[in-house]
């Protein structure tokens, strides 16, 4: 397999697997250098007030250490918020680390400890006394609801909801079926298995390398050099290979500060890795809560649509995400409303987590649907078959392709929803209660401008070369398999370097769009490469080619031929040979297509089947089985694919029954910081999920045909695990996520 | 994690004498709780004693039938001991319950004993904890307490004892071998760990000095009435919320002995005798069970989060009498309950 080109489409492993597998894919606090020293970050233990006094001496005593850093003696960096805002900040006033006295939130750094080693550094840290004042915290959304607000500056131009179609409240009125209902979703935190970390290492000749966990080397780059104010050419920010990620490193965070600032100001290598505590202060999905009223016809026909979300955000910055639009979206309304506002609470700036927005925002609407479903006494995938739309309604735009049809058919017969009976509590296998639901996914299918390099020798090897990051998606493979098919080169001649700064031009890995940015990027270049060989090839003599124009032709085995009869062909090194060429190097740009754009919005489906085992008695819950039937576009590598969806599955069953950062809010403190007791799911959770990738042919969304798959899985997960919930047990629980105790104390368990 | 000592004992007397010499000693066995602690900085002994040399691996019949486990034998050693499984199956079935394969290898029987509560607010020493700091308060007395006690807790603490194998030691109403300055002597599991009171910085009733050598199991196997229920936040790798070590003697439909041990309500695994006692002779049916449930939690009392579990305890230990009843124990390897 590996030896023929055409490898675009298979399920390949991935080409970085064995270097990870037997550890010798370096993450960014595995790198080391002569003389390196170790930060550690000593967090408040307070949500709101300032730090009154300070107390290192202890600390500095002890044996290893080199300097502590506090907000006494913080070395300067820039002032103005521009300065530190990354590519993809939120509006308000980032945090500065050891700025000043004020205290914004539970786990915020108070100091930072640099010492020989790091078990000096830490253990140091746990001398330094620091006497708060304290003031009263607010964490609990609940009781902050009367002090939201619409974002006055929006993240984003797509971010606010779209504005009201129809007329909703009126359609609502006199629609013969109606729900209403409200959700709530607690907190959730990011707990990749590689914590954030990064080594900064200066040369002599004062430039700066530095090794970062983050989805964007550029983006880390960038913005720390407008920190201190460095000359962007000799700062080089490189992430290799990344632990997971999952939106977490979408922004840089404070440990790259730290070490940087350490490494100039103590001029030795520096570096500063987060313990697990402090993932749980860094970046995390807000806790929500939200109101949805659904209203339909005799038929089922959706006359009315009104959804509002309240989401947390921090003293210091607003963070937005896109909640309720997709009710907007997901099926035929004429009458809409969508309204979406934020509450400052005392915790830190919430981020981008899987399927930021879709995710929360989803999960109420397909759980009101199911609600609606039974109001109209439907079965609830029919109720989203008649309501299906081939259009975007929120922008009056077409779509480039929506294959959700053939999800559901698909999903459906695989899954045997057919042999459902609709009655809640009616189907049963010894003590347990059996509950089957169902959602759909949405997430939107994005592009985002992207440059790659690609080059080609005479003997046939490739080098790909892009800043684009591989956060655990695969995208190494993935841009090495459309290297390889495009210059008909066996995937084992091509090396990709990605997860470097100096590398050409691309965005943070985020929104799953690097499959069709990167990969579109590096097509291109590919091509590119061939229009220069056909150039060079034309002049040869008794060339085959004199009249061949680049799309007729192709590579294939090493040699350039004519698409329509491979025996004409001419070899690669002979043409380079008589260009006097050993390598040919091309440089793509690529970026979305404005007048596609304009006409047309693209997006990822996908419908989730999920069946629950409930015991009646105990209330303990199984989700024994799941199909996820996507339509993605062209899927360059089902392997990979399958991953992404499979991870997606399972993170949405966390969402649905187990994540939940526990908050005293006398304290403002999250009390589960550790993974013991901040549940994800283990092995013993997940039994048997399978992936369905249905046909969808898509030239508009990316020009590769890829959608992006990274979100798409955890879509609809948590609906349709509570949607099945209620199928099994006959109790609506709102409250995710939906844990034994919710289990127990909802109507028909008692 | 702060600096200390490090002294490995070749014999148990030097433990001993090292443990009892330096009230600021710790004993290190699997490590698996103790070094977490450290860590955290939650527990920061002057001197670590490393007791893995000590010759107390091995698990030895007893003349009467039953077993000593030794304390250092780990928590998979005795699981998946054929004698253990095939006389004390409960126990067997109770340390797989617990913790994931990984922990159960590294961890000892001494170990979890003595491994200390989860409570959150004893994990975190940025606030107040009775049991980390005497006299500072409890923080989990109006905070987040959803894994807390519903039973004998008091106005000083609320926590838990965590272990699983603890809740069936005590259903077999094993005894613990003690070690001291003052020599040895044995102390029935019932006694073994106690209750907060006045004093939550206290889990049990060691002796300075003392440390523990050996559990013996004698007596009643229950192994053919008997189960392991365990109720958890997710199907491994969690604490229990309420877990069950049922165990019973049925003669003629009636039971003739009854056991019952909670774990995950209590600060230590939760037996009441004279609620067991009143129940011999009576019937092995629902009527029994449920009567059973709802006199062991007699007194039981909330905090807010965790008054779930008053329920959850009451039909957990009905299905489990209805499990050890019928003699198809749960299987841990089985992900519904049975
Ligand atoms: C993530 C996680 C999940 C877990 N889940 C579960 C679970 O579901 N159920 C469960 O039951 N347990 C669970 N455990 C706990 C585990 O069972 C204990 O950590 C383990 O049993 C402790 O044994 P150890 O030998 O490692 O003890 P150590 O950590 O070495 O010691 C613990 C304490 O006991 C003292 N000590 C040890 N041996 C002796 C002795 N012979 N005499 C006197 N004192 C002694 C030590 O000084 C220390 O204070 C979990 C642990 C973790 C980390
Ligand atoms: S319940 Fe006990 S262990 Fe927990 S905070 Fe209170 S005193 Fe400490």
């Amino acid at each position: 397999m590996l030896n023929s080109s055409k490898v675009v489409g298979l399920p390949l492993p991935r080409i970085d697997g064995p270097l990870k597998v037997t550890g010798r894919a370096p993450y960014a606090a595995e790198h080391f250098a002569p003389g390196m020293l170790q930060g550690y970050a000593l967090c408040s233990t307070i949500a709101t007030g300032r730090i009154a006094e300070i107390d290192t001496s202890e600390a500095e005593r002890m044996p290893g250490v080199v300097k502590i850093y506090t907000h006494e003696n913080r070395p300067k960096a820039a002032r103005r918020d521009e300065k530190w805002k990354d590519e993809v900040a939120v509006p308000g006033h980032p945090l500065r680390p050891l700025e000043n006295d004020r205290i914004l939130y539970d786990g915020q750094p108070v100091a930072l400890v640099v010492a020989e080693s790091f078990e000096a550094a830490r253990d140091a840290a746990a001398l330094i006394r620091v006497r708060y004042e304290a003031g009263e915290p607010h964490t609990d959304l609940f009781r902050e609801q009367a002090n939201s607000y619409v974002p006055p500056v929006l993240r984003a131009k797509d971010m606010a909801p779209p504005s009201p179609r129809g007329n909703a409240e009126a359609a609502f009125a006199q629609a013969p079926h109606q729900i209403s209902a409200e959700y709530s979703i607690e907190g959730e935190y990011h707990n990749p298995i590689e914590l954030f970390g990064t080594t900064a290492i200066p040369a002599e000749d004062g430039s700066l390398m530095i090794h970062d966990k983050s989805q964007g080397s550029q983006n880390s780059h960038d913005t720390i050099c407008k920190i201190f104010g460095l000359n962007p050419d000799k700062v080089t920010v490189r992430n290799s290979f990344v632990g997971g990620a999952f939106g977490s490193g979408l922004r840089p965070k404070h440990q790259l500060f730290f070490a940087v600032m350490a490494a100039l100001d103590l001029k030795r290598p520096v570096k500063v890795e987060m313990s697990r505590s402090e993932m749980f202060y860094l970046t995390w999905r807000p806790s929500c809560i939200q109101t949805v009223s659904l209203a339909a016809d005799e038929q089922g026909r959706l006359q009315s649509v009104m959804h509002h979300a309240l989401e947390a955000t921090s003293r210091y910055e607003d963070y937005q995400e896109n909640v309720v639009n997709w009710s907007g979206l997901a099926y035929k309304c004429d009458n809409v409303t969508m309204s979406y506002e934020i509450a400052k609470l005392d915790v830190s700036t919430p981020g981008d987590m899987r399927a930021p927005g879709a995710a929360t925002g989803i999960t109420a609407l397909e759980a009101a649907m199911d609600e609606l479903a039974y109001e109209v006494g439907m079965d609830p995938l029919e109720l989203r078959v008649i309501n299906f739309v081939h259009r975007d309604q929120n922008q009056d735009k077409e779509i480039t392709s929506k294959a959700l049809h053939a999800c559901y058919r698909e999903g459906a017969a695989r899954f045997g929803w057919s042999e459902r009976s609709h009655e809640p509590r009616s189907m049963r296998e010894g003590n347990e209660l059996i509950g089957w639901g169902v959602a759909t996914g949405i997430w939107e299918a994005q592009m985002s401008p992207a440059e790659a390099r690609v080059s080609l020798s005479a003997e046939g090897k490739v080098v790909v070369s892009a800043a684009a990051s591989d956060i655990g998606t695969g995208t190494y493979t993935i841009l090495g398999q459309l290297a390889a098919e495009t210059l008909g080169v066996a995937l084992s001649e091509v090396a990709v370097e990605i997860g470097d700064s100096r590398l050409p031009t691309t965005s943070v890995e985020g929104g799953s769009w690097t499959a069709a940015s990167s990969g579109t990027a590096v097509q291109v270049a590919g091509r590119m490469i061939i229009a220069t060989l056909l150039k060079h090839a034309r002049k040869m003599d008794n060339s085959p080619f004199a009249k061949a124009t680049e799309d007729q032709v192709e590579l294939s085995d090493g040699r350039l031929v004519l698409e329509a009869n491979h025996q004409l062909g001419v070899a690669v090194s002979d043409i380079m040979g008589e260009a006097g060429l050993t390598v040919i190097e091309e440089h793509a740009k690529v970026e979305p297509d404005k007048a596609i754009q304009k006409k047309y919005s693209a997006y990822t489906h996908s419908v989730v089947f999920v069946e629950v085992r409930v015991d009646e008695e105990l209330g303990q819950v199984r989700v024994t089985r799941v199909v996820d039937a996507v339509a993605a576009g062209r899927i360059l590598n089902p392997k990979t694919a399958r991953s992404q969806v499979l991870g997606g599955v399972v993170m949405g069953i966390g969402m649905a029954l187990e994540e939940e950062g526990m908050v005293d809010h006398r304290t403002g403190r999250i009390m589960n910081h550790n993974i013991a007791e901040y549940h994800v799911p283990v092995h013993a959770d997940i039994e048997d999920i399978e992936v369905i990738f249905v046909d969808e042919d898509d030239d508009k969304a990316s020009p590769i045909g890829v959608k992006g798959l990274g979100e798409i899985g955890i879509l609809g997960v948590a609906a349709a695990v509570s949607n099945a919930i209620f199928h099994a047990t006959g109790s609506r629980i709102r409250s995710f996520p939906i844990t034994i105790d919710k289990i127990l104390e909802s109507e028909t368990m008692q | 994690m702060r600096h200390f000592s490090y002294t490995r004992a070749e014999t148990v007397s030097d433990a001993v004498e090292a443990l009892a010499s330096d009230p600021q000693a710790q004993i290190l066995a699997g490590g698996t709780n103790l070094v977490d602690l450290m860590k955290y900085e939650v527990m920061r002994p002057a001197a670590i004693i490393d007791i893995n040399r000590l010759p107390l691996r091995d698990i030895e019949d007893l003349p009467n039938g039953g077993l000593r486990i030794g304390a250092l034998a780990s928590n998979s050693a005795v699981a998946y001991d054929e004698r253990v499984k095939e006389r004390y199956p409960l126990l067997s079935s109770a340390i797989l319950a617990g913790a994931s394969p990984q922990l159960r290898n590294a961890a000892t029987s001494g170990g979890n004993l003595l491994q200390r509560t989860r409570c959150y607010y004893f994990y975190d020493p940025a606030t107040p904890c009775n049991k980390r700091e005497p006299g500072s308060g409890c923080g989990a007395i109006g905070g987040v307490n959803r894994i807390h006690a519903i039973l004998g807790a008091s106005d000083h603490c609320i926590a838990t004892h965590p272990s699983d194998m603890c809740v069936a030691l005590a259903a077999l109403s094993a005894v613990v071998e003690v070690e001291g300055p003052d020599g040895r002597h044995d102390i029935p599991f019932a006694e073994f760990h106690r209750l907060p009171g006045d004093h939550p910085e206290r889990d049990n009733t060691l002796g300075q000095g003392e440390i523990v050598t050996a559990i013996r199991l004698e007596g009643n196997h229950f192994a053919s009435h008997h189960t392991y229920l365990k109720l958890r936040d997710r199907r491994s790798y969690a604490f229990a919320l309420v877990s069950v070590a049922a165990a019973m003697e049925v003669a003629d439909d009636k039971i003739v002995e009854l056991r019952v041990a909670l774990g995950g309500v209590a600060h230590k695994p939760w037996r009441d005798f004279l609620a067991e006692a009143e129940f011999a002779g009576e019937a092995v049916d629902e009527v029994t069970f449920r009567r059973i449930a709802q006199r062991l939690l007699t007194g039981a009392k909330g905090q807010g989060q965790n008054d779930f579990k008053i329920p959850l305890a009451e039909k957990a230990i009905v299905r489990a009498l209805r499990q050890a009843a019928s003699g198809r124990p749960q299987d841990q390897a089985v992900k519904a309950i049975q």
